[in-house]
């Protein structure tokens, strides 16, 4: 069975379109209307980070608002709250680290994902050696866990890590943490074009995705993209209504390019 | 059987250990884990290691009796000098074997962690004599207290960084050291500094510690003609204790790790997953690691080795902790009685024995003197006052 988010991003793409996941950082002041936001100019889901005190795959403009959202009080338990009140039209997900899932049980935090209406989850430090447990208990509770493919992942390993994927398989963009780069890294269409050889998955490239030509740039190959960095700095320095001009403009990028 | 754990591919000690790292970092872990398998099997390469530990890093280190001391709490006392190393403590024995590794993997730089700044010293060395780049990622705090060390590495040719997020002590530099490696994977080796992070790390770094404690039970057999009672270390990620613990798990000796209270993670942890592994873990209830303070920048981690948490889960090792109050005693009692000034971090395994040794009457202590303590020198000088 195809889940809710793996729907919407396939009704996209096959109405000739690409797709774009926008990031926010759950807890941080004013999140919700950044949210909103995301979701009034086009994102067609939207990826929820719940702040950890180490987050490892993160660099600094997504560590500092994790901090900021910790320090301001913010807990799995206050957002996944606040997101149960949200009705927003798009699929949510989650983005968490494994001692978050770990912490909580993997059968109560699927539920708990479920009960507050987020439909996915991305744990980026919890690879597909460690991920049995936490998928058989998201699969049953009908949460999609998204997997993520490396760019220093063997041919052999990806068709393994691409079976596991439910939602969308997120390629990642380079080697490195989240932060924005002024240029698209090469590994970025590279790694995508050989996941989607091995997949039939929706493909999207997160990490290093900077700006709407870069989206762009991802989409010849990718079938969307996620972008983080870019879209907490807006709202870290300029609010919502910075937010949603700038996933609107990607959005017009997307739509307007022809592929 | 031994109780000394071989973990399989999953990297597991019991239902600790693992390998919880991203994606982008499990073939560099693969590959690491076939090398170390590869050279450890390989007698020139063990040759080599045994070699440059001999002559360079000085080893074997050798027993001492503290006849002064032991005769003041009642028990005997032997200390494995470790302190004696070049570079001053345990942790060249690790950075000598992964950098003889990561040389022969091809990469030409490593990466590291540091707290007290004692690995961090041994990374920059070893990384000077096989001519390999350096940085090392240090928590600010410990910048501040550690001054000399950072001086030290930067004299050895390395880079240090400090990092200014969190905590802005080992843990957080274990953080940065590992979106340092994420980005950097092809060309570097992460040289870690305990018996910690994701497998092969606390099984590779017990392995090449296991000098310590292989060392110790030959040197026990010729003084004493048996083991010890009791085998005493000081626990940061654990790597000085599971090397000398490793040469008396099989005996009936009493093993115990010491940790600062304001660090205790087996006693005050739950099991948990950072920095790749799981083990005991002091966080908060919704699963936040929390910050460790210690006076020891070396002991100052929320975590603990997953080998030592198996060792708890199992009875075989216990864990108390002490006070820095207990610990700025230990280390003037141990100087003052010996003449010897040992390291922070191990003088809380003196402070453990001093506390504990009326109920250890007669019996034979054997403790890891991890390293020296002339780092400490300057930061125990603002907590004493310069005239004591
Ligand atoms: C002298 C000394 N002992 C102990 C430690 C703690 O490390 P571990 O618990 O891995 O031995 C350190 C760490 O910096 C140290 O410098």
């Amino acid at each position: 069975m195809t889940g809710t988010l793996e729907s919407a991003l396939r009704r996209r793409i096959d109405g000739g379109g690409k797709c774009l996941v926008p990031y926010v950082t759950g807890g941080y002041p004013g999140w919700v209307d950044s949210l909103r936001a995301c979701a009034a100019n086009g994102a067609d889901a939207i990826e929820i980070g719940i702040p950890f005190s180490d987050p490892v795959m993160d660099g600094p403009v997504i560590q500092q608002s994790s901090q900021v959202a910790l320090e301001a009080g913010a807990t799995p338990v206050s957002i996944l709250q606040e997101v149960r009140t949200l009705d927003v039209g798009i699929p949510l997900a989650v983005m968490c680290y494994y001692n978050t899932v770990f912490h909580a049980g993997h059968e109560r935090f699927a539920s708990d994902l479920r009960a507050a209406g987020v439909v996915a989850a991305i744990v980026p430090d919890l690879p597909l050696e460690e991920a049995g447990d936490w998928c058989a208990a998201a699969d049953a509770a009908g949460v999609e866990t998204v997997m993520l493919a490396a760019p220093t992942a063997p041919d052999e390993r990806l068709p393994r890590v691409t079976a596991r994927a439910r939602g969308f398989v997120y390629s990642v963009g380079l080697l490195g943490v989240t932060g924005e780069r002024t240029s698209l890294s090469s590994t970025a269409t590279a790694l995508a074009a050989r996941v989607k050889k091995v997949t039939a998955m929706p493909v999207l490239v997160g990490v290093g995705v900077s700006n709407a030509e870069q989206a762009v740039e991802a989409c010849r190959v990718a079938d969307g993209v996620i972008m983080g960095a870019s879209v907490v700095r807006r709202m870290i320095e300029e609010g919502p209504d910075a937010v949603g001009d700038f996933v609107g403009g990607v959005r017009r990028a997307l739509d307007g390019a022809t592929w | 059987m031994s109780v000394l754990v071989t973990p399989g591919p999953d990297g597991r000690f019991g239902d600790f250990g693992g390998r919880f790292v991203p994606e982008t970092l499990v073939p560099a872990c693969q590959e690491l884990e076939a090398a170390f398998e590869d050279a450890w099997a390989d007698p020139v390469f063990r040759g080599d290691l045994d070699h440059i530990l001999r002559e360079y890093a000085g080893r074997p280190s050798m027993l001492t009796e503290c006849h002064n001391l032991g005769r003041q709490l009642g028990i005997r006392l032997i200390l494995k000098r470790e302190d004696l190393n070049h570079t001053g403590s345990h942790k060249i024995n690790n950075v000598l074997g992964q950098t003889l590794l990561a040389k022969r993997m091809g990469k030409k730089r490593i990466v590291a962690e540091t707290g007290a700044g004692q690995h961090g010293v041994a990374s920059a060395t070893a990384a000077a004599l096989m001519g390999l780049e350096c940085k090392v990622y240090m928590g600010a705090v410990d910048v501040e207290r550690q001054a000399l060390n950072v001086f030290r590495m930067r004299l050895l040719g390395a880079e240090v960084e400090a990092v200014h997020s969190g905590s802005r002590t080992l843990k957080d530099a274990v953080n940065e050291a590992m979106r340092d490696w994420v980005a950097t994977v092809e060309s570097t080796h992460y040289c870690l500094g305990s018996v910690m992070g994701p497998h092969p790390y606390p099984y590779m770094v017990r392995q090449f510690h296991r000098v310590i404690g292989d060392e110790a039970f030959a040197q026990c057999n010729d003084l004493l003609g048996a083991p010890p009672g009791v085998v005493v270390a000081c626990v940061g990620g654990g790597s000085n204790a599971m090397g000398i613990f490793s040469g008396f798990v099989d005996t009936q000796a009493r093993l115990v790790g010491v940790e600062p209270a304001g660090g205790a993670a087996v006693k005050r942890g739950q099991p948990g997953v950072v920095h790749g592994m799981k083990s005991y873990l002091m966080q908060d209830e919704h699963g936040q690691v929390q910050e460790a303070h210690s006076v020891s920048a070396g002991l100052d981690y929320p975590g603990v080795g997953p080998e030592h948490s198996y060792l708890a889960s199992i009875g075989r090792a216990e864990y108390p902790n002490v006070t820095d109050d207990e610990v700025i005693e230990a280390f003037q009692l141990l100087s003052r009685t010996e003449g010897i000034i040992p390291a922070l971090e191990c003088a809380h395994a003196v402070a453990w024995i001093a506390r504990e040794a009326p109920s250890m009457q007669g019996q034979t202590v054997l403790m890891n003197l991890s390293g020296r303590g002339d780092k400490d020198v300057a930061q125990m000088m603002d907590i004493l006052g310069g005239g004591q």
